[in-house]
């Protein structure tokens, strides 16, 4: 069968809607570039990162210190099990007419996200117990940016997310919405990938020196 | 940090903190110069209100400017800003070559504390208030028309980038009254901005004024770069595109790529002030280096941002009034695609000095070195465009021409500057400051105030005063000369930049040339201020209503001048290069559609101006630690987002009848016009249709 | 709106596109688990163990960009050409950078 030309990143809506799928190629592509500025910010935090990491520890506590890489596992898991689940809900946004899979698929997704942010706050919370706090050397403040920009990014993500469920119940699957949902699926998406970036290249590289 | 209660109403802020208190308690001269600078804002100000009440503007201002999404009326405001923050920071400069005239053996009339603040506010006010607003609002106004398209991809987005830079330049305006700003320069290094060296509220004014300025442009690059991506009219492939368009493309590459470091520096640094972070501290294991990596890893990049459009604007201009299409267009598409690529490699050229090796420099060196070549290509480009061409020497082309010499000059300086041994001798010397004016003002300010003389008659229907023009072009040009020539025998006679006073007497002759030629630089700005009042005075015997008196090549000269609201009765089906041209050749400039289709704008919507009053006072709050107004003005800021995203009634249509009666209205008058020849274009006999040359 | 029941062109594309999100997620999950097996058990000496664990993130990234934002050579041209330019310029900004902040160290600690 011949496979229809994808119009933008992310899963593309298509025959199912062909209308939506026509209006979504300059919004989607707009939100895509938005996403490489997104990235350019990571990836400067990521090379902060990687001199402070190692140059900038100050006598104080050391990546081995501090990091819990059991925690930082589940927390991987938590998230890529969320983007696998966004991607369920961006399967019933495009082939099933109730809402019903779709509002079970985000708010699965949704409480993933949110056990993904609780476990983080609390790891923060445990390393300032033990004065591992930003404040102590260039290489936690690095850390703490790094860690936590993803974190708020996730957050408001979550944010995002209830504003696009209240709005599924008040304005329905119109065009618009279905066009924010796309955006959003980029979005988590593009945060997991961030993900992979930062347990390898903090948490595990930390503990494997 | 300060252990203010969260509740406290005025944060750190005291009577004291206004300027006029301080001049009052205080009265040097110095501080008499910061009240009479206080003065003039607030003055001007209540002239501004008064004048909208008088004239009953109000109204307009709100309903068909300030909640305005349209490209259009957006790109003005943002020209507007510009203008306003031009002569501001020209006024500094003229200030500050004044005191450096005088300050030989002399403490002058500043203090070191004053011209701290006066070099900070020139450079980020220069740079970021009023040359990033300029090119944004040139791009913002021409380049949906040139590609064909009825406004940008994200019109709502594109008035809240506005107000976001629009707040940040408010910002820069109240640290005029309300407290000090930055001592640190426009590029603000640590430790000396750190909170240990400058524990007031400056730097974090130009923390906060620069971010949401940089916000602003990101989201402007991303809009602009879709618009030209995906909204071109049928048929404009982008090797059909004008120059205009290709320059504004890789500026907004340029824009989505380099302004994400500033933001994330900007940020580091406000860590490092307010919640005794150390990215940038001495101790604890800070890296102040790589503060000066970040900020030039942006600041390079934006450097191109800026001349970019002017290239693209050159382009126009020098075709246009050669009466020849553009030599080299492929060539030119690949010199500009090659400078956004390598403006990425050469940061490191901005900090030789500081410390790393040979081989790291030398690289950097060689890549700087290669930067040059692309843009000599254009050079040639122009200047053979020229070549064989019929030359009309308008404001516009004088402006182009004087850039082609002086700003060769200045390229030049900074191949000399690419070597690091010779850069040691003399990085943040004056020879420095030299070559980056003899970039920025003949580059970027000559080609915007080109682009403004050109399309001007197209944004408001009647022609500029050309006399007026001139004259402030002489000024512009001499001015130039007069005033930075010697600052590169200075600078190679080691005087330093941003210096209040000297000890060395043979420096004096030198400066008292070069604030003459400041004095004649002010001289430009004020006779386009004249040119511009005696234009609108003579507006009536100026209009060019059929839309193009200069014989223009390209789309956006072949709509009414001003230009309806939807651009385009009809989108037009685009064949070739310099479209509007081959359309005249073909009899089919002024031909009436054969159908008219209703037209979807967008409404006017009231997120942009909430969005920018609220990012006022946050980062004012920010600046004060109004820790309660932090948090209210940014609820307020993503609220307004919120909520308008519940919002579906978002156009307004426009039926095809009343597009077909104004657009065939305009084409009848068009076609009773009298042509123009291109002798004939300064005249009031020009009333926007050119005579088609074969 | 289609009803719950999918045209016959639905079904074979509703297949393959949730082929692509399960084979994305197994790929993965063994990725992800690879490299904490690597780390958490001292498999490998330790820069080949660094080695090892890069080239598993790049090929995690890599699965979530084929399998999960759907980008592949079927993609419009305009998101592969972005996709590859930013890459070359977070390759230059982070390559830069970290070489210039390591001379600087080596020079002056």
């Amino acid at each position: 069968m011949k496979r229809e030309p994808l119009l933008h990143p992310g899963l593309n809506l298509g025959s199912t809607d062909e209308y939506a799928h026509n209006e979504a190629e300059p919004v989607i592509f707009g939100f895509w570039v938005f996403l490489m500025a997104d990235l350019v910010l990571f990836a400067i935090l990521f090379a902060t990162y990687a001199s402070m990491s190692v140059q900038g520890q100050a006598d104080g506590p050391t990546p081995t210190d501090v990091f819990d890489l059991p925690s930082a596992f589940i927390e991987t898991m938590l998230l890529l099990a969320s983007s696998i689940t966004f991607g369920m809900a961006s399967l019933a946004l495009k082939y099933k007419a109730d809402g019903l899979h779709l509002v079970f698929w985000l708010g699965l997704t949704f409480c993933l996200g949110a056990g993904f942010v609780g476990m983080e706050v609390r790891d923060f919370w445990v390393m300032t117990q033990e004065g591992a706090v930003p404040q102590r050397s260039g290489f936690l403040s690095a850390f703490f940016l790094l860690v936590a920009t993803h974190g708020i990014h996730v957050t408001a993500g979550l944010f995002w997310m209830i504003v696009l469920l209240v709005q599924l119940r008040v304005l329905g699957r119109t065009t618009a919405v279905k066009l924010r949902l796309m955006r959003l699926a980029l979005f988590w998406h593009m945060l997991d990938i961030v993900w992979v970036c930062i347990f390898t290249f903090v948490y595990l590289f930390g503990v494997a020196q | 940090m300060t252990s203010e209660s969260i509740f406290s109403l005025l944060g750190t802020l005291t009577p004291q903190d206004i300027s006029f208190v301080q001049t009052f308690e205080n009265p040097v001269m110095s501080e008499f110069i910061d009240g009479a600078a206080g003065s003039v804002l607030v003055v001007g100000m209540i002239i501004v209100v008064g004048l909208l009440t008088y004239y009953r503007g109000w109204k307009t201002l709100w309903f068909d400017w300030l909640t305005s999404v349209d490209h259009k009326k957006v790109g003005i405001m943002y020209i507007v800003v510009a203008f306003v923050m031009l002569a501001r920071a020209i006024i500094e400069g003229v200030l500050m070559r004044y005191q450096q005239s005088i300050a030989v053996n002399d403490p002058g009339i500043l203090t070191a504390d004053h011209f701290g603040q006066l070099f900070s506010t020139h450079g980020s006010i220069m740079i970021f208030f009023m040359a990033m607003p300029f090119i944004t609002g040139m791009i913002n106004y021409i380049m949906p028309q040139q590609i064909g398209a009825r406004d940008v991809s994200f019109p709502l987005l594109n008035a809240i980038s506005l107000w976001l830079t629009a707040a940040g330049a408010a910002l820069v305006m109240i640290s005029l009254v309300v407290g000090k700003f930055s001592t640190g320069g426009w590029t603000a290094y640590p430790p000396y901005t750190g909170i240990e060296f400058s524990p007031g509220e400056g730097v974090d004014y130009w923390i906060w004024s620069i971010s949401l300025t940089s916000i602003g442009s990101t989201l402007t690059g991303v809009n602009f770069a879709t618009t030209i991506y995906k909204n071109r009219a049928p048929g404009m492939t982008l090797f059909r595109m004008p120059l205009f368009c290709w320059t504004s493309l890789c500026t907004s590459v340029l824009m989505i790529f380099a302004m994400a470091p500033l933001t994330i520096a900007t940020l580091m640094l406000a860590l490092d002030r307010y919640a005794g972070f150390h990215f940038f501290t001495n101790d604890l294991g800070g890296n102040m280096m790589n503060y000066a990596n970040l900020f030039w890893l942006f600041g390079h990049p934006e450097v191109y941002i800026l001349i970019l459009p002017a290239f693209g604007v050159f382009s126009e201009v020098i075709s246009t009034f050669s009466g020849k299409t553009i030599y080299g267009y492929k060539s030119l598409v690949i010199a500009t695609m090659s400078i956004a690529v390598l403006s990425f490699t050469v940061w490191l050229h901005h900090f030789f000095t500081m410390g790393q090796g040979a081989n790291v420099n030398a690289i950097f060196g060689i890549a700087t070195m290669l930067i040059g070549v692309p843009t000599g290509v254009k050079v040639y480009d122009w200047l053979l465009t020229m070549v064989r061409g019929r030359i009309r020497l308008t404001t516009a082309m004088l402006f182009s021409i004087m850039f082609l010499v002086t700003f060769v000059i200045g390229g030049l300086t900074g191949v000399i500057l690419a070597n690091p041994p010779v850069d040691f001798a003399v990085h943040n010397s004056l020879f420095l400051v030299a070559h980056f004016h003899n970039m920025v003002i003949p580059g970027v300010l000559f080609g915007m105030i080109a682009g403004y003389q050109f399309w001007f008659p197209k944004a408001f229907g009647f022609r500029l005063a050309e006399r007026w023009g001139k004259a402030s072009f002489w000024c512009w040009s001499f001015g130039f000369y007069l005033a930075f020539m010697p600052l590169y025998a200075l600078g190679l006679m080691g005087a330093m930049r941003r210096t209040v006073e000297w000890f060395r007497p043979e420096y004096l002759g030198w400066l008292q040339v070069s604030f003459v030629g400041a004095l004649l630089l002010f001289s430009g700005f004020l006779f386009l201020c004249v040119q511009l009042v005696v234009s609108i005075r003579q507006r009536d015997r100026r209009r060019v209503p059929a839309g193009d008196p200069w014989d223009g090549r390209s789309l956006e000269w072949s709509n009414s001048a001003p230009p309806p609201e939807y651009n385009f009765a009809v989108i037009p089906h685009v064949s070739g290069k310099d479209a509007f041209t081959q359309m005249k050749q073909e009899g089919q400039a002024y031909a009436s559609p054969s159908a008219y289709e209703d037209i979807a704008v967008p409404k006017n919507s009231i997120v942009a101006p909430v969005i920018g009053i609220a990012a006022i006072a946050f980062g004012f709050a920010l600046v004060w630690h109004i820790w309660w107004l932090v948090a209210l003005s940014f609820l307020a800021m993503w609220g307004a987002v919120i909520a308008r995203s519940f919002v579906t009634d978002t156009e307004r249509v426009i039926p095809a009848s009343k597009v077909r009666a104004d657009h065939e209205a305009w084409l009848q008058q068009v076609r009773e016009c009298t042509t123009t020849s291109r002798e004939q274009e300064d005249t009031n006999s020009n009333v926007g249709r050119a005579e088609v040359l074969a | 709106m289609k009803g719950d029941a999918m045209t016959h062109k639905h079904v074979e594309t509703y297949a393959r596109d949730f082929r692509s999100y399960c084979i994305g997620g197994v790929l993965a999950l063994a990725l992800t688990a690879l490299a904490f097996w690597l780390v958490m058990f001292e498999i490998l000496p330790d820069f080949e163990r660094l080695i090892a664990i890069s080239i598993l993130a790049v090929a995690q990234i890599i699965v979530h960009f084929r399998f999960f934002l759907h980008i592949s050579w079927y993609s419009h041209r305009d998101d592969l050409q972005l996709v590859l330019f930013t890459s070359l310029i977070l390759f230059l900004m982070v390559g830069g950078t970290i070489w210039i902040l390591f001379n600087l160290h080596e020079r002056m600690m």
